[in-house]
C-alpha cells in the first residue's frame, strides 16, 4: 500500500481503499496475529467475568458522572491547573489548537519540538501546521517515531506501527537514519531509536504529550505509557504542553484508578504501564528539573456535537484503549489506514462524524456486521452498534425534529434509497401484498436475477424455495 | 445485552407462536416446517399468525428508523395471547427482546405492549432447551459437525450456549470447535451488500476455519449466517454446506430419519 | 466571545437528564478488591509481579543495603551513580567511586546525565503489591530525571510501605490533598513492543530496574 497517499484521500473513498486493504495477504495476515495477540493478552487480564462486569459498570459510572458535570469539571480543572501554574487554553478546531501552539513554540523561539504520543494531536493534524510555520515536530514514542520516518500515519491508536514488519522498519531505518546499518534484531533497532531520540530530548526547547485523564479537584495530568518518552517530553524541556479532548476530565483522584486498571489491561493486557506520569505543575522554586513553563491546550472539535445528544453524548465515555478495533472483524481485515481517519476501527467509526461531518464520513458507520464485539469489550460500555446505526440514519434522513443537525446531517441521503425502504416497508406492513411478492417469488424462482449486487460478489445468487413457509403453514391449515 | 442464564423461564406451554422470520419464509422454509416439527413432538400446539412479515431489523440496521417502527408495529399486534413467541432464528429474537422496546419508549402504550412481547420471545434453540425442556433421543449415525452461531443470537440471546447443552444431548454428534468461533461471518444484512470486499473477506475466513475443523457439515441458528456461508462455499465450488439448526435436529431425531 | 465561552455554553445548553450519583469508589474497592493479606503476602505478590515485569528484587537490611548496592555496581560495571543528598553519607561511608551527587539544576550539566551516567539511586514513598509498582514523588531534592535517563535505576523501598492497590495506596498516603508538581508510578524497566509486538527493554527510560527491598523483619 502506498500510505503517501492514503494520508490525504478522504475518509469517503472508503470503499476503494479497503478493497486493496483486503486483498492485501501480508497486511491481513500481519493485522491478524498481532490482533489475536492482543485479544488474547487482555482475555488473559480478565478472568473473572462476574468482576469484570463490575469494573465495566463502575467505569462507565465514572465517565457517565464526569460527563455530566462536564461544564464545571472543565472549569475546576482550569482554576487548579493555573493555581499549580499551568496556563490554560481552549480550542473550538483544529486550526485555533494549532495557532495556540505555534504561538507558544514561537515565544520561545524553538526549532524543534519533541512529541509523546498523543492522538488529538494527531487529530488537529498539528504536525503539519508546525512544519509550515518552520518548527519540527518530531514523534518519540517509537512506533509513532518509525511511521513518521516513512512519512505514514498510525495505523492504531495504541500500536501505531502495527501495519510494519521488522523487516521493513530495518530497511526504513537503514535508508533514511544516518550512519546505521541494515539490521532485524528488534532489540538493535529500539536501540537505534533510543539513541537517535535521546539526543533530540536533550536539545528540544518544546515536549508536546497528550493526556489520559485531568483531574479536576488537584490540577493533575495523568499520562499512561511504556517506554518513557511521554516522561521525556514532560520532563527534559523547558516547556511542556499537554493538549487533550475536553471529555478526558475526571472529578476525583481516586477515579482514576478504576479507570487506568481497565485502560491498559483493555489496550494491550497489562496490568498496568511501566510508567504512569501525574503532573501537576511545572518546575517549583528549588527544584533542579522539569519544565519551567507548562501549558494544556483544551480542543473541543466537535466532541461538543456529541455532547449536545444524550445518546451520542456517550461516544466520549471513551478512554481511548483501542480494544473496539482490535475485537473488530472489520478493522482485523483491512487495518488502520483504509479508514482514512485519526481514530480507525468502531471508535473511529462513531467519533469521526463529530470530528469531520458526517459528509466525508457517512460511510463509516456503514463499514461494520454490528456483530457487536466492540460494545462486548468495551471497558467504559459505550453502546457502539446502537450508535453506528444512529449515525447511519442521521446520515440519510434530515435533523429530527428538535434536534439540532449534526454536522453533515442527511449528508447520504439518497432518492433512490428512501423509496427502496418506503416500498419495503409498504410491503412489509400489507401482509396479502407480502404474501403475494412471496408467491410470486416462489413461482418465478427460475428468474431469480443472477447478479444481485454485491452478494454475489463472492457468493452464487439466491434463489426463493419452492414454496413460502407461509405457503406451506397455511396448506397445513387447510388439511 | 441478554445476561445468560439470569432469564427466569415458564413451564411448559401448550400453544406457541412461531415467528417464522422473512428470510426462512421465502429461502429456507423447510427449517421452519422442522422447527414445527420439533415442538409438535413435544405435544406443543404451533401457531403460525398469518400476517407475520419482518421483524424490521434490515431497515433498523440500515438506519430508517421510522420503516422499522412501521413494520415492528405491524408485528407487534399479531401475538394476542400469551404464549411464547418462537423464533428460529437468533437475531430476529434479539430484535423483538431487546430492541423492540426501544423502538417504542416514547410511547407508553407502545412500550408496554413491546415489553410484555419482548418477555414472550424465544430463540428456538433456547425454548427446546429451557423451556420445552427435551430429551433428545438420537437417531442418526456418528456425525462430527461445526457450529456457527450468529452474532446477535451469541450476544443478545445466549444461543451459542443453548446450541451445544442441546447437541449435547445426541450422543452421535461430536461438536468441533473452529478457529476464531465467536467471530463474525461478514453477513451482517445490507452490510453484506454494501461493503462485499470485506463481507466476502470474513465469510471466506469463517468458511475456511469450519472446513478445517474436519466436520461433514456446520450447523447455525440463523438463516441470514447459514445463507451467507453456504453460498460463499458455492461460489468457491467447496462441497462443504452447512444445515440450519431446527432441520439438523430433526433429521437426527425422528424415527423416520427426517423424511416427514 | 472568547473559544472557552463559546465551547462551555455548548455545553451547558446541552440537555442534561437525571444526573448520576457520585460514583463511590472506597465501596467498590471495599467490595471486590480482595485483599492480598498479610504483610509477607503482599511482599510476595509485589516480588512476583515486579518480576514479570522485568524488575530486579534485592532483599536487604536497613543498615546492610549500601553495602549491598556497592555489590551490584561494582558486578554491572556501575562507574558513576547519580544519588541525593539524603543518600550521601552512607554511600560514601561504602567506599565507592563514581557518586555523583544531584546537586545543582539540570540545565548545565543535561549532556553529562545523559551520556556519562550509569546509574541513579531514588527512594520511594512506597509500593503496589497488586501490579507490582513503585511509587515515586520526585522533589527537590530528589528530582525527576534521576529515575528516567540512568540506564541503571536502583531504587529504595521499605516493605512496610507497600499497598495492596493503587486506590489503597492513594487513599492511604492521602495524595488529594497534597499532589506534588509530578508523581510516579513505575513498573518495570522502560519498554516498548512497537515492533511486531515483540517486547524490547530500555526503549528511552532505563534498561534494568532493581529495586532494593528493605525489610525491616528480615535476619541479616
Amino acid at each position: 500500500m502506498n500510505a503517501q497517499q492514503l494520508q490525504f484521500v478522504p475518509a469517503s473513498e472508503f470503499k476503494q481503499r479497503a478493497a486493496v486493504a483486503v486483498s492485501d495477504a501480508h497486511l491481513r495476515s500481519s493485522f491478524r496475529g498481532a490482533m489475536d495477540f492482543l485479544i488474547g493478552k487482555r482475555a488473559a487480564q480478565f478472568p473473572d467475568p462476574v468482576l469484570l462486569e463490575r469494573q465495566r459498570g463502575l467505569a462507565e459510572h465514572i465517565r457517565k458522572y464526569s460527563l455530566a458535570r462536564l461544564p464545571e469539571l472543565l472549569e475546576q480543572l482550569e482554576r487548579k491547573l493555573t493555581e499549580n501554574g499551568v496556563h490554560v487554553h481552549w480550542a473550538e478546531n483544529p486550526e485555533q489548537a494549532n495557532r495556540i501552539i505555534i504561538d507558544i513554540a514561537r515565544s520561545h523561539s524553538t526549532k524543534l519540538m519533541v512529541k509523546g504520543k498523543s492522538m488529538v494531536s494527531e487529530e488537529v493534524e498539528l504536525n503539519h501546521a508546525m512544519a509550515d510555520a518552520g518548527i519540527e515536530a518530531l514523534e518519540s514514542d517509537m512506533g509513532e517515531y518509525i511511521v513518521q520516518l516513512d512519512g505514514e500515519k498510525p495505523s492504531h491508536i495504541i500500536m501505531p506501527a502495527i501495519h510494519k514488519t521488522k523487516q521493513e522498519i530495518a530497511r526504513l531505518f537503514a535508508a533514511k537514519v544516518p550512519g546505521v546499518s541494515y539490521t532485524e534484531s528488534v532489540d538493535e533497532l529500539i536501540g537505534i531509536g533510543r539513541a537517535v531520540l535521546r539526543e533530540k530530548f536533550m536539545t528540544a526547547e518544546v515536549g508536546l504529550s497528550g493526556v489520559n485523564f485531568a483531574v479536576a479537584e488537584t490540577g493533575t495530568l495523568c499520562l499512561v505509557e511504556n517506554e518513557g518518552n511521554g516522561r521525556m517530553c514532560t520532563t527534559v524541556p523547558d516547556v511542556h504542553i499537554a493538549i487533550t479532548g475536553i471529555e478526558k476530565v475526571v472529578e476525583k483522584l481516586e477515579h482514576v484508578p478504576p479507570l487506568l486498571g481497565l485502560l491498559t489491561r483493555s489496550a494491550t493486557g497489562q496490568a498496568i504501564t511501566t510508567y504512569f506520569n501525574m503532573i501537576s505543575g511545572p518546575r517549583k522554586p528549588g527544584e533542579k528539573d522539569g519544565p519551567r513553563e507548562m501549558h494544556l491546550v483544551l480542543v473541543d472539535n466537535g466532541r461538543s456535537q456529541a455532547y449536545a445528544d444524550e445518546q451520542l453524548r456517550s461516544t466520549l465515555q471513551c478512554i481511548r484503549c483501542g480494544a473496539c478495533m482490535n475485537h473488530c472483524p472489520v478493522y482485523t481485515r483491512i487495518g488502520g489506514h483504509a479508514y482514512g481517519t485519526t481514530y480507525p476501527g468502531p471508535i473511529g467509526a462513531i467519533i469521526s462524524p463529530h470530528l469531520l461531518g458526517l459528509a466525508a464520513t457517512h460511510v463509516l458507520p456503514t463499514a461494520s456486521s454490528l456483530c457487536g464485539a466492540c460494545g462486548e469489550v468495551c471497558p467504559v460500555r459505550i453502546p457502539i452498534p446502537d450508535l453506528l446505526v444512529r449515525l447511519r440514519g442521521e446520515a440519510q434522513h434530515d435533523a429530527r425534529p428538535g434536534h439540532a443537525p449534526l454536522l453533515g446531517q442527511g449528508a447520504a441521503k439518497s432518492g433512490l434509497v428512501d423509496a427502496v425502504w418506503s416500498g419495503w416497508a409498504a410491503m412489509y406492513t400489507r401482509p396479502a401484498l407480502y404474501r403475494a411478492f412471496g408467491w410470486l417469488a416462489t413461482r418465478f424462482r427460475a428468474l431469480t436475477p443472477p447478479l444481485q449486487s454485491g452478494w454475489t460478489v463472492g457468493r452464487t445468487p439466491l434463489k426463493p424455495a419452492k414454496r413460502t413457509l407461509h405457503e406451506r403453514m397455511a396448506a397445513r391449515r387447510v388439511r | 445485552m441478554e445476561e445468560t442464564g439470569n432469564r427466569h423461564y415458564p413451564e411448559k406451554p401448550a400453544r406457541v407462536y412461531l415467528f417464522g422470520t422473512c428470510l426462512i419464509d421465502l429461502f429456507c422454509p423447510e427449517a421452519g416446517m422442522d422447527a414445527v416439527r420439533l415442538l409438535e413432538r413435544e405435544g406443543i400446539e404451533v401457531h403460525f399468525p398469518a400476517d407475520q412479515t419482518c421483524c424490521g431489523q434490515p431497515a433498523h440496521s440500515s438506519g430508517f428508523p421510522e420503516q422499522t417502527r412501521a413494520v415492528a408495529l405491524s408485528q407487534l399486534r399479531l401475538f394476542p395471547q400469551a404464549w411464547p413467541v418462537i423464533v428460529p432464528s437468533g437475531s430476529c429474537a434479539g430484535m423483538m427482546r431487546h430492541h423492540y422496546p426501544k423502538i417504542f419508549a416514547d410511547d407508553p402504550q407502545l412500550l408496554a405492549e413491546a415489553k410484555a412481547l419482548a418477555e414472550r420471545v424465544f430463540e428456538l434453540s433456547e425454548f427446546l432447551l429451557e423451556v420445552a425442556r427435551v430429551r433428545l433421543t438420537d437417531q442418526g449415525a456418528p456425525a462430527r459437525v461445526a457450529l456457527h452461531t450468529s452474532c446477535a443470537a451469541r450476544r443478545e440471546m445466549g444461543t451459542h450456549l443453548h446450541v451445544r447443552t442441546l447437541l449435547g444431548q445426541l450422543p452421535g454428534v461430536e461438536v468441533a470447535m473452529h478457529s476464531h468461533e465467536s467471530e463474525c461471518c461478514g453477513f451482517g444484512g445490507t452490510f453484506s451488500l454494501k461493503h462485499p470486499a470485506i463481507s466476502s473477506a470474513m465469510a471466506s475466513d469463517k468458511v475456511e476455519a469450519l472446513q478445517e475443523t474436519g466436520a461433514q457439515t456446520f450447523l447455525s441458528a440463523d438463516c441470514g449466517c447459514m445463507l451467507n456461508l453456504n453460498h460463499t462455499l458455492q461460489k468457491r465450488g467447496d462441497g462443504f454446506q452447512g444445515q440450519h439448526l431446527a432441520s439438523f435436529l430433526w433429521q437426527r431425531t425422528a424415527t423416520d430419519g427426517g423424511q416427514s | 466571545m472568547s473559544a472557552r465561552e463559546n465551547i462551555l455554553q455548548r455545553l451547558r445548553a446541552a440537555p442534561q437528564g437525571t444526573p448520576p450519583l457520585p460514583p463511590d469508589v472506597p465501596a467498590f474497592y471495599a467490595a471486590n478488591a480482595g485483599a492480598v493479606g498479610n504483610r509477607a503476602s503482599r511482599i510476595e505478590l509485589f516480588c512476583e509481579k515486579m518480576a514479570f515485569w522485568h524488575g530486579e528484587v534485592v532483599r536487604v537490611t536497613r543498615d546492610g543495603w549500601p553495602q549491598k548496592l556497592g555489590e551490584l555496581c561494582k558486578a554491572k560495571g556501575v562507574c558513576s551513580l547519580l544519588h541525593s543528598e539524603q543518600h550521601a553519607a552512607a554511600l560514601r561511608a561504602t567506599g565507592m567511586a563514581g557518586l555523583r551527587p544531584y546537586d545543582r539544576p539540570i540545565d548545565g550539566w543535561k549532556k553529562e546525565l545523559f551520556e556519562d551516567t550509569d546509574a541513579s539511586l531514588t527512594s520511594t514513598r512506597g509500593g503496589i503489591a497488586e501490579t507490582g509498582t513503585l511509587i515515586l514523588w520526585p522533589d527537590a531534592n530528589e528530582p525527576r530525571l534521576m529515575s528516567l535517563v540512568p540506564p541503571i535505576h536502583f531504587a529504595l523501598l521499605e516493605a512496610d510501605r507497600l499497598y495492596d492497590n493503587l486506590f489503597a495506596a492513594m487513599s492511604g498516603q492521602g495524595w488529594s490533598g497534597s499532589m506534588p508538581t509530578n508523581a510516579l508510578l513505575v513498573s518495570g524497566p522502560s519498554k516498548t513492543a512497537d515492533i511486531q509486538v515483540t517486547l524490547a527493554y530500555g526503549a528511552h527510560g532505563p534498561k534494568e530496574l532493581i529495586v532494593l527491598l528493605i525489610d525491616a523483619e528480615e535476619k541479616p
